[in-house]
């Protein structure tokens, strides 16, 4: 299985392959549908079951040295091809008691301050960085918007592009809204063939701009936030494949297709200069969007 | 009503007003420039809701705005700056790829002169109709910022009623002194979010500026009529003495397109004295060139 790097001929042939497989789904809302389905099944690999195949050795760091621990995002450090690597991601839970839990991966600003104290020990000891997204959103309650929702994004965002460790973004299931982006201001963003990646849920989007929340269907339409797309729009650097089927379904492979994709990436990531990830980093968002220029 | 800065007389309510209208009312004789001002909505997605976002787009340039934002260079009380401010009458202030664009291009034109930027909020958030690529242009404005604090240079940030969702948990948060507007609603998650998601019932006054300074999220609300005034006294404290030959240095090295050596002028102004004093000092002086 080839996967994407970000340069050379097997880019071009593997994102035709997905790009081929998705520009059949573009046609039918049905099948974009079905892809936000996959993207949330209930059995998909989430941050632990990553973390479990790839690091064994795992240090998970708990609270905010604030107010309290956020079980929506998992944090820690652990041993990755000889070395240490830190991982922050948005947590669901599996079964109903365990999605209470994890707030059904919605983070309080108490989550992203847990990621930032571990940024900041990536910043110290010189950790590579690597975050799995996974969230329907931040929370919208107003205990964490007395407790500083909008600020605690907007504060992830910024040290994240500071930090002089390599970083890169996995979007693995649903990336949705600033709670997602919180943790996605990377060196490298990559989603998995099956993830999604948008400025909100189906169902926010139907319920704002269709009045109406029947029309999640209309509104994935709408939106085109497959993978694919993501990667034409330069929002996403490349597309990592998942087993046959969908991640749900092997466990075991879709964190062997993750590795191979994170092992080779950061080892490309530290080759470079600092100065020059930095530079890379911030032109790489500093570019991203569409505008017409009505002076010419 | 425009000579009382669209504040209700009676009732001190204050009303929505345009970008043109903001810089009207901060710029020193009602001067300013304004940068990116070509730039319009495009339609990445083709994206239909209830109609075609360019059917939008074209209703919402018949009024009269071209964006939702206008960034400007101007001076407020004799101080040069550049604003960037938005306008909630455009498609709900939502920031779109334009809304990003202008926003980045006023606090890099911010850089290029060494003069603060100030950001005057009145939106929604995101914009939905341009999907995942509306989402990035939050992470634009923090590379815009962090391209600020780099050159040492301040952001102040006025939030004006609406100022929530993406905004708000971008840029609009990372105000080195943050004021807010009597009534301002600031939020992350809007009050009718919130009640349809935990069935939470809030206070009226949830999220509204007075609110936000009693949890620590804003430094001051400030009636428009003072606004001018306000952030005229705050630039006055903040303008560095005795930096001009480090400030001039930086701009032409930027100028010459090293943009790299002109922020680490500007952030090191005693490194680059030092630099540029070098041969003087190593004639007249011993040595002693620490400060």
């Amino acid at each position: 299985m080839t996967v994407s790097t970000g340069s050379g001929g097997r880019r071009g042939r593997f994102v035709r392959r997905i790009a081929g497989k998705f520009h059949v789904a573009d046609a039918a809302s049905g099948d974009i549908w079905d892809a936000i389905q996959l993207a949330r099944h209930q059995d998909r690999p989430y941050p632990l079951d990553y973390i479990s195949r790839l690091m064994p050795d795992f240090e998970e760091i708990h609270g905010d040295r604030m107010k309290g621990d956020d079980p929506a995002i998992v944090a820690g450090v652990g041993r990755y091809n000889g070395a240490p690597l830190a991982i922050i991601g948005q947590q669901k839970g599996r079964d109903a008691q365990d999605r209470a839990y994890r707030n059904f991966g919605m983070p309080s600003p108490e989550g992203y301050r847990k990621g930032m104290r571990l940024m900041e020990i990536c910043d110290r000891l010189s950790i590579p960085l690597v975050t799995l997204i996974d969230t329907p959103g931040a929370f919208p309650g107003a205990g964490a918007e007395e407790r500083g929702q909008g600020g605690a994004i907007a504060h992830s965002m910024m040290m994240m592009l500071g930090l002089p460790v390599p970083t890169v973004a996995v979007v693995i299931g649903e990336g949705s809204s600033g709670g997602a982006l919180a943790l996605g201001v990377a060196d490298r963003v990559v989603m998995l063939e099956n993830a999604t990646y948008s400025v909100i849920s189906p169902e926010g989007a139907s319920a704002i701009l269709w009045r109406d929340a029947g029309k999640a269907k209309l509104a994935a339409a709408a939106f085109k936030p497959t993978a694919a797309n993501c990667y034409r729009w330069g929002v996403a650097d490349a597309v990592v494949p998942e087993p046959e089927g969908g991640a749900h379904l092997d466990h075991d492979e879709a964190a062997r297709l993750l590795d191979g994709y994170l092992s080779r990436t950061i080892r490309e990531l530290q080759a470079l200069p600092i100065a020059d990830r930095g530079r890379q980093r911030r032109e790489r968002f500093r570019r991203l969007g569409a505008v017409r220029d009505a002076g010419v | 009503m425009e000579r009382n800065s669209y504040v209700c007389a009676v009732c001190g309510h204050h009303f929505a007003m345009t970008a043109r209208q903001r810089l009207d009312h901060l710029a020193d004789d009602g001067a300013w420039e304004e940068i990116g001002g070509d730039l319009r909505a495009a339609d990445p997605l083709r994206f239909v809701d209830l109609q075609p976002y360019t059917d939008r787009i074209r209703a919402a340039e018949a009024k009269g705005a071209t964006e939702a934002i206008i960034s400007a260079s101007l001076a407020i009380q004799g101080q040069p700056c550049v604003v960037a401010a938005m306008d909630f009458g455009f498609l709900g202030g939502s920031m779109g790829s334009v809304v990003g664009e202008r926003f980045a291009r006023g606090a890099e034109v911010a850089v290029a002169r060494g003069v603060p930027f100030i950001s005057i909020t009145s939106s929604g958030g995101a914009r939905m109709q341009e999907g995942v690529l509306a989402l990035m242009q939050m992470a634009k404005s923090i590379v815009a910022l962090d391209e600020l604090a780099a050159a040492g240079l301040p952001f102040i940030m006025v939030l004006a009623h609406p100022t929530t969702g993406g905004v708000w948990a971008s840029f609009a948060s990372l105000g080195d002194v943050t004021y807010a507007e009597p009534g301002a609603l600031i939020a992350f998650s809007g009050p009718r979010v919130i009640e349809q998601t935990t069935r939470e019932k809030l206070p009226d006054d949830f999220g509204l500026a007075e609110r936000q300074v009693e949890h620590g999220h804003v430094d001051a609300v400030v009636d428009r009529r003072e606004l001018p005034a306000r952030v005229g006294r705050l630039l006055a404290i903040l303008e560095r003495p005795a930096l001009d030959e480090t400030q001039s240095l930086a701009s032409q090295l930027a100028q010459n397109g090293t943009e790299r050596a002109a922020r680490m002028a500007q952030a090191l102004p005693s490194l680059s004295r030092r630099l540029r004093g070098r041969p003087e000092h190593a004639a007249a002086d011993s040595g002693a060139d620490s400060e």
